[in-house]
């Protein structure tokens, strides 16, 4: 009698079963891909929700314009590798189109842009459920996530009314023009998201690893120099032996100092930190609650 | 977290608890849950930082572990918790869900929804007011809902001078309210969660409590035989047709597991059809399994194809559930609305969809007493009646008290699409 699963195998089965159940109730669902460790994994375990079929639904990749080469590089292989229809929605295009102006100044940023250019996609192709990598552990707001997560017609959360969630029972009924995100990997932990990687081997962006890296310090955050950061006359690069704990958009994925270059050597430094993920992310330092409200207009 | 080299291995097979916490506004839950994660070392530095300058900001004399499951605004600004909010941490031990729900009357609802996952409910109770309507609605809640394991904790014991007549009487009271209720695993802890006394050390104030930690217990509290492995329930979630030369008459059917064990080999019936036949393989990944239990996410294929869709159930053909249009069970309402009388709603149970209509109300319960109201009862939020409804199409179910997953489902207004009903099936 050892009908006993351990936690990560209990992980995976939730985060699979919350997938199919994506697939089940919406007629037309997708993957918001980020080339994050997050939505890496969700796509790799939407591959066994439906093996031997094939995903039954594209990634979608809201691109900033402002990226680190290498995501593109691994976005464009994962797709290859895994057969899965990729689209592409542009940041840029949506400047372009005057939909957003650019913010200005040394701490300009795409993130609160990349909303609008995200519900376009969502109209344009007409998904009714995005899946995405968010987790619970990452952010305060993004604790009070519902597994399904609805979205009024303006793609609006309102996390004073979300739906109760009971048992493993997903209510993913709707209007017309409403829809969902769908969280499948929201119990895990950073920490369950790189033991798995490791237990099943999974091929991840090199940034994640320790690498030589021209990068400067704003306000605490190590971020990489790039053209798309315009530097204070202040602020210095140096290279230093860094990796990204996260990774999104350029302008604000700050690195950390470390030497972990492998899987083993990332786990072993992710028991030990004492600094959140999300504290390099200068997109979560502009106020107390800048992910809710991003999450209410209708972010990730 | 520690500076000792971290054991991949142990980490990998730890096992997963699921508890949620419960007591009235000010009993100091999200203090004890800040507490839990601040002495087992699961806060960050930058978390912890965030949350003493808010506390200084605001001219708190102590950091407020409760600012750390305070995650939206309102909430802070009001200095109480309007959602459930999961929190995570690990220790060498066993890895931990907490499901924090708010104590207030308006959003008991969140209570219901956290406790209908969990292994381990604590509840709180606030040693200078004891036992309160509160009280009894959380662990009345948590008892309905079929959680196995109660530890209630008696908080605040600094505030009347950590007095054993003061817990002994609480326990007392409360062992009174028990006796009704279905859980047979219940530990009471005298604990301070602002000073941490017995959270996770022992306390030096108590000398005269001879129990455990409320950490340790948390531990080391046996939830393996929580699940049931003797019947066998297999929802069809998903049907997998691959539609390509490879898997050209590949058809599986996906899904988890509610309860039991399943091997290939095994004769099984198709519900509700009631067609027989033999399981020909299970998969995972393309892996072939020897065996799948709950809660396992597979894929089973048959020896006979049959036609089989979303909603129905694979069981073994000796050990069969319920079949029945007519059903009767205990509702959570959590609808603006009240229940309507005669009222059609639409229904989610297991992977199924179907609809109701409610065909009678029985009674509701009045929860501090536990005495049934029988005369006109108005089910409407926050209450728990028991009712009786009749289905479009007829469940595939079990009793609750022996399956947590086919003997649930939710009532949704057809009108709103929200989730109003939180339902629990009888015998």
């Amino acid at each position: 009698m050892s009908f006993t699963l351990n936690h990560l195998k209990t992980l995976e089965s939730e985060a699979i079963y919350v997938i199919r159940e994506a697939a089940a109730q919406f007629q037309n669902p997708a993957i918001l891909f980020s080339g994050g460790k997050d939505s890496i994994a969700v796509t790799y375990l939407a591959r066994k929700a439906f093996y031997p079929a094939p995903i039954p639904f594209p990634l979608v990749h809201v691109d900033t314009g402002h990226n680190f080469q290498e995501t593109l590089d691994y976005r464009d292989r994962l797709v290859a590798k895994l057969g899965v229809k990729l689209i592409v929605a542009s940041v840029q295009d949506t400047i372009d189109q005057a939909r957003v102006t650019e913010e200005k100044g040394y701490n300009a940023s795409r993130i609160r842009l990349q909303t609008t250019t995200l519900l376009d996609a969502i109209e344009k192709y007409k998904f009714d459920c995005c899946l995405g990598g968010a987790r619970r552990d990452e952010e305060k707001a993004r604790a009070k996530e519902r597994f399904f997560s609805h979205r009024d017609e303006f793609g609006q959360w309102d996390p004073k009314n979300q739906r109760p969630e009971l048992w493993n029972l997903f209510n993913g009924r709707k209007h017309v023009g409403e829809n969902f995100r769908v969280f499948p990997i929201s119990n895990w932990t950073e920490l369950d998201v790189w033991q798995y990687m490791g237990m099943e081997k999974i091929d991840l962006p090199t940034l994640y690893f320790s690498h030589r890296r021209e990068v400067f310090d704003r306000d605490g955050v190590l971020l990489a120099a790039s053209p798309y950061i315009p530097m204070k006359p202040n602020e210095t690069a140096t290279e230093q032996t860094v990796r990204f704990r996260t990774i999104g958009d350029i302008t604000s994925t700050g690195a950390t100092l470390s030497s972990a270059a492998t899987v083993d050597e990332i786990i072993q430094e992710v028991a030990s930190t004492r600094i959140t993920e999300r504290g390099g992310r200068a997109d979560d330092k502009r106020s107390e609650s800048s992910m809710e409200d991003r999450k209410k207009e209708g972010y990730f | 977290m520690t500076e000792e080299v971290f054991d991949s291995k142990s980490y990998m097979n730890m096992e997963l608890l699921r508890f949620t916490t419960a007591g009235s506004v000010d009993d100091g839950k999200s203090t004890l849950i800040g507490r839990l994660l601040y002495d087992s070392k699961s806060i960050f530095e930058d978390q912890y930082e965030n949350i003493r300058a808010t506390s200084e900001r605001r001219g708190e004399n102590y950091v407020n572990l409760a600012l750390l499951t305070d995650g939206l605004r309102a909430e802070r600004e009001q200095g109480i918790t309007i959602d459930v909010a999961y929190r995570y941490f690990s220790t060498p031990k066993r890895k931990f869900i907490i499901a924090d729900t708010p104590g207030h009357i308006q959003y008991t609802r969140n209570m219901v929804t956290g406790a209908s996952t969990a292994n381990l409910a604590i509840i709180l109770i606030d040693a200078r007011n004891g036992v309160v309507e509160q009280t009894r609605r959380h662990s009345l809640i948590a008892s309905l809902l079929g959680i196995k394991h109660l530890a209630v904790c008696i908080n605040k014991m600094d505030l009347v001078d950590y007095s054993k007549e003061v817990y002994d009487a609480i326990v007392k009271d409360y062992k009174e309210f028990a006796s009704r209720l279905q859980v047979k695993d219940i530990q009471f802890i005298p604990i301070s969660a602002l000073n941490g006394d017995n959270v996770v050390t022992r306390s030096a104030n108590m000398p005269w409590f001879e129990g455990v930690t409320l950490l340790y217990l948390l531990e080391t509290v046996y939830i393996a035989g929580d699940l049931n492995h003797i019947d066998a329930r297999f929802p069809v979630q998903y049907v997998i047709r691959p539609y390509n030369d490879e898997f050209h008459d590949y058809r599986g059917y996906a899904g988890r597991l509610s309860s039991g064990v399943l091997r290939p080999g095994d004769k099984v019936s198709i519900l509700p059809s009631g067609f027989t036949t033999t399981i020909r393989g299970i998969e995972f990944n393309g892996a072939q399994l020897i065996e799948a239990y709950a809660p396992m996410s597979v894929t089973i294929l048959l020896e006979d194809d049959i036609d089989i869709s979303r909603g129905d159930m694979i069981v073994r053909e000796n050990n069969q559930p319920h079949i029945s249009q007519d059903i009767e069970l205990m509702v959570c309402w959590m609808g603006d609305k009240p229940l309507q009388l005669n009222g059609k709603y639409a229904i989610k149970h297991t992977t199924k969809d179907a609809r109701c209509v409610v065909k009678e109300v029985k009674y509701k319960l009045d929860i501090s007493t536990l005495h049934r109201i029988t005369e006109d009862p108005v089910i409407s939020m926050n209450d728990i009646g028991r009712i009786t409804v009749r289905t479009t199409t007829p469940l595939l179910y079990d009793a609750y008290t022996k399956n947590r997953e086919t003997g649930a489902f939710i009532m949704i207004d057809e009108g709103t699409n929200v989730t109003v009903g939180a339902c629990i099936i009888l015998d």
